[in-house]
Order: C-alpha cells, then structure tokens, then sequence
C-alpha cells in the first residue's frame, strides 16, 4: 500500500488528478465528506489530506511514502527526503517585496517581516547583508505599511494583494511549485510502485504540454 | 545465567548480535570516556552530524564536552603503523541535537572503525559488516553504495565555480534531477556533462543491473578507477552472499572535504531515516595529522525502538495481595511457586493504579483466594 500525502485545498485536488490520470484512482476521495483518509486497496493507495505545510513532515517521518509539498515549504524546513520530481502547477515565486517608495539604505539593519525566517536568512546571507528578522504568521503585507518592518519576504502569484496595499516586488528570490517528494527509507522498500507513479507523472506533464 | 530473548528491547539484542559478530572478524572494543576537549570538536566542526556541542569547564580549568561523535577520539588517540590496520569497534552514547526536539539526546551508537593500510579487502570487510549489522537488525534491510570518487569526477567535468558544486551535491543528495537541469542550464554546462550527471542521479538498483549501465559514464581515467574499485568490492560482497541487501545509489553524499571513495546508508524496513551511515574518511584523517586512510560505519540504535511489536498487554500475569500480618514464609513460597511456574507475579499490599494482571490473588490464612480474574 502506497501512502500518499495531499495539500488540503486547490494544488491538492489538482495534484490528486494526476494521480488518478497516472492510474492511482480513489474515488471515495471524491465523495463530499470530512473523512481524512481514502483508500483503494485494488490499486494500493491511501491519500491522506493534511495541511500543506505538514506534508513535508508527514513524508519525513514516514508516515506517508510519497506526498506533494511547495517548494517554499522545502526550502524554509529543509527535511531529509527525495524531491522527485517537479509538477509544474501552483506556480509563484518567494519574492522581496517594500512599499513603492522604498530606498534601501545598506548603512542600516534591514528589517525583514517573514513567516519564512530560514529562506529570508539564507538569502540574505548569501548576499552578506545584516538583518533583523520580524517572524509574522500572517498578513505580512501590513509590515512594511505600518513600519514595522522595511521589507517583507513572501510568496507572490499575481502581485495583487501587493499593488493594492501600494508595495511593490523589489527581488525575486526562487521560484516555486509544487514538488513531488518522497521518503528516503520508502523509496528503497517501495521502488517499484515509486519509480512508476515518477514515470506515469513525467508522460502525463509531458502530454499536457504537447497539447 | 540464562537470559530469556523476550526481555531485551531490539536495540539490547541488536548490541550483543554486532559485538559478537565484530569480534570475529578481530575488531577490539574501544572503551573511551564521556568526555572530550572541546577543542576536538571545534577543529572539525563540519564533520559532526549537529554543531551544537555541550560543554563544560572542568576542574583543572579546562573546556570540555560531553561526546557529539566516537570516530574523532579514535582517530586522535591511535597512531599510523607502516602496513598496519587497527580494527576497533565501540558502542558508546553521544549526545547530539536532536532534529525534531531542537533539544539535546542520548544517543545510543554502535560501530567500527578500520584505520591504516586501507585497501579495498578491509573496504570489503567494513561493508560486509555494515550489511550483517543491517541483517541483524532486520531481515528487510538495504545498503545503499555509493563512489564520491565518479561524484566528483563528473561535477569536475561540468568546470563549475565553488558555490554551483555546492548546489549540486545538495541536488544528487536529494534526487533532485529537475533542479540540476536547471542548475546546468543556468550556469552554460555542455548538454553531455548535464546528461552524464542525470544519469547518475538516476540510477538506482542493484549491482547487477546498474554496474554495467556505470561503465558508459565512467569514460575518463579517474571515474574509470573509481568503477573498477568499486566493481571488486561489490563482487566480493556478492561473493559472501551480501548482493541481495546492496543497491548501487548515487545520492548517498557526504562532506567531501572528510569522506572520499566509498560512501553507504543503510536502512531496514519500519524506519523512516536511514540508521547506519559510514564511508571511507581518508581526508579527516589527513586533516588531523594521520598520514593512513580509514573506513568505518556508524548504527543509530535509538531509532531501533520503532521497531518493537506490542508489547504484552499485562504488566504481571499475577498480582497477589497480602497484608503485614500473612505470614512471610507462605507469601515468599507462593510467590516462588509462581515464578518456577513462569508466571510473572507482583506482590502488593493494594493494587497499583492502572495496573494491568491476569489474575488477582490474596493470601488469607489457609492459603491463596482467587479475587479477579481477566485472562
């Protein structure tokens, strides 16, 4: 049985459509319940929905063999498994953002407002530039516009939320998609049923590109 | 005295399984202290697991640490013997950070360390080792097999800056064949390298299968030797009959600034990371002034709990109850009669909360009463 991790939300029931086009259907999953777990024992699977940014955890500590994560969540947490292969969907980039009339003064500490403080600090130290990082959970964008902080680090798709709260993306930091990953011990114990669901995802990208 | 197999938790009985099994192949038990200079550790920070060290000033003023690591001692307290290999093995708690927690644990270590005259018979013997502790553990296990020699010589043949390798290494280690297309792309490497490299991150399997598959990208002089090294070792290994638990896999990476030739992981079925880790370290012992080579492997046991069946759903198979005034010799004898019986049996004036038994007894004055009874 291949325990398979879902994103709860939108990537997740895109992410479990490739998987049933790769052959791995459950339809209960379908079903409009709050059940958390769906199995098909004919073709050996079991999804489990979590919260996105648990998935990473979930596959690290093996409680699922395989699961989908963002690369935003695998970079701030770098766990200890295999990224397999990238899925091209839930596309965005973890960016620098400030208000539009931000100069950066390189005299002064930046200050920094993140729920990504390990990306931030990396970023920044690779540019060998002091900050002062400000952990937030949510609604980051206030920082900069309340001075709490000068910049902010964090996930833009369209950049609307920014443009109407009057910042602007200073610095594109990574792009980000989601990522299928796996768990170092599963992959050798569960090879075969790994490498194939690899193998049927790459013809399935692949297909829809060439349509 | 005679030691029932059911009483000794998975990591007791994996330790006795490895000391015998090292002894036989002439490895002495190295016995050290729990403590360390600091210094030790501070000198060669990147090849401890965690950075985090505890320590302590002792008596005499100096700074010291209770043991992150086993190999660094050994290495420092031996000396290089022209033709020499001294064969050691040593299980030994050392207390790292640890990943989840951020807080600091025991952890319990069980290895062996071959330093000298290294050549690829000891390489042999140290992997056959890794394997037999892995069967010793559990019958479902693998060691992954890997050459930082052909890592090298093929991210060398990409002529990439410092911080690129880097990048990659983190990539091979993590299978990450899309971000080194990237990566590769990003920095001009020639089509041919990048291939070579993808290839390399993909494979994965058995000797058998995938040694021969190497021989296409082992073109140039120094992956070539690399290959042929370790084609013997593997041969040899299959030889003693460990082929079915190796797989060839190229993302078993470490520092490379310590480790060069053979690199290995081990897993067992039942747990999630893998619990052996070892390679050859010639580079660290150059580093700390040894001019010989070693080659050694390290099992971590505390994972080795996850492992355990369910325990018996009782805590004794008899509790018997008895007051200050029963009479001891017939409490002592009752008990006995038990315990020769094979029962486990718990005397008690009352009956510990959330205690689980078979059956409950209580010694009155002509002999044993049947209280309760839940088998």
């Amino acid at each position: 049985m291949l325990n398979v991790a879902l994103p709860k939300g939108r990537i997740g029931e895109k992410v479990y459509s490739m998987f049933e086009a790769a052959g791995l259907e459950c339809p209960s999953i379908r079903e409009n319940n709050r059940k958390l777990i769906f199995e098909n024992p004919e073709v050996g699977v079991r999804y489990f929905w979590v919260k996105p940014s648990d998935v990473a955890i979930y596959v690290e500590r093996g409680a699922a063999d395989i699961g989908v994560a963002g690369k935003d969540i695998l970079l701030e947490y770098e766990p200890d498994i295999y990224e397999l292969y990238d899925l091209n969907i839930g596309k965005c980039r973890m960016a620098v953002a400030a208000k539009e009339d931000f100069r950066d003064n390189p005299q002064k500490t930046l200050k920094v407002a993140t729920k990504f403080t390990n990306i931030a600090q990396n970023y920044y130290t690779s540019l060998g530039r002091d900050i002062d990082i400000i952990h937030l959970n949510g609604s980051i964008e206030l920082a900069p516009i309340l001075g709490l902080s000068d910049v902010i680090v964090d996930i833009v798709e369209t950049g609307t939320t920014l443009r109407e709260n009057h910042l602007t993306v200073v610095e594109s930091i990574v792009p980000i998609s989601a990522r299928l990953i796996a768990n170092k011990a599963s992959f050798k114990f569960k090879n075969e049923a790994i490498a194939s669901i690899v193998k049927k995802l790459s013809e399935i990208k692949e297909g829809m590109s060439e349509n | 005295m005679n030691i029932n197999d059911s009483v000794l938790k998975n990591e007791e009985k994996a330790i006795f399984g490895m000391r015998s099994l090292y002894r036989k192949y002439g490895y002495s038990q190295y016995k050290m202290s729990k403590f360390e200079e600091y210094d030790l550790y501070v000198r060669n920070k990147d090849f401890l697991v965690s950075d985090n060290i505890i320590s302590f000033t002792d008596t005499n003023g100096r700074l010291m640490a209770l043991k992150p690591d086993v190999t660094l001692s050994i290495i420092k307290n031996g000396s290089d013997a022209a033709g020499v290999v001294q064969k050691v093995f040593y299980d030994e708690n050392v207390y790292r950070v640890s990943k989840g927690s951020h807080a600091f644990k025991e952890i319990m270590q069980v290895g062996l360390e071959c330093i000298g005259a290294i050549d690829n018979y000891c390489i042999y013997e140290v992997l056959m080792l890794a394997a037999e502790s892995l069967r010793s553990i559990s019958a479902e296990c693998v060691l992954d097999v890997s050459h930082l020699g052909i890592v090298s010589a093929v991210i060398d043949g990409m002529n990439v800056e410092e911080p690129v390798r880097n990048a990659l290494l983190k990539c091979i280690g993590e299978k990450n064949a899309h971000e080194i297309a990237k990566l590769c792309t990003e920095n001009s490497v020639s089509e041919d390298a990048k291939n070579r490299l993808l290839s390399l991150v993909s494979t994965y399997g058995d000797a058998k299968t995938v040694l021969p598959e190497l021989k296409a990208l082992c073109t140039d002089d120094a992956s070539a030797a690399c290959l042929d090294q370790l084609m013997e070792v593997v041969t040899a290994l299959e030889a003693s009959g460990c082929g079915d638990v190796l797989r060839i896999d190229f993302s078993v990476t470490s520092d490379m600034n310590y480790y060069n030739g053979i690199v290995f992981r081990g897993f067992v079925r039942g747990i999630p990371t893998g619990i052996l880790s070892g390679g050859q370290y010639d580079k660290l012992m150059q580093k700390m002034g040894r001019k010989s080579g070693a080659i050694g492997f390290a099992v971590y046991l505390d994972m080795l709990e996850d492992l355990s069946e369910e325990g018996t759903p009782y805590d004794a198979d008899t509790v018997i109850l008895y007051t200050e005034n029963d009479d001891m010799g017939a409490l002592r004898s009752t008990v006995r009669m038990l315990t020769d019986a094979g029962q486990r049996v718990c005397a008690q004036k009352a009956v510990p909360e959330k205690m689980r038994y078979k059956q409950l007894l209580r010694l009155n004055g002509k002999g044993v009463e049947i209280l309760e009874t839940n088998a």
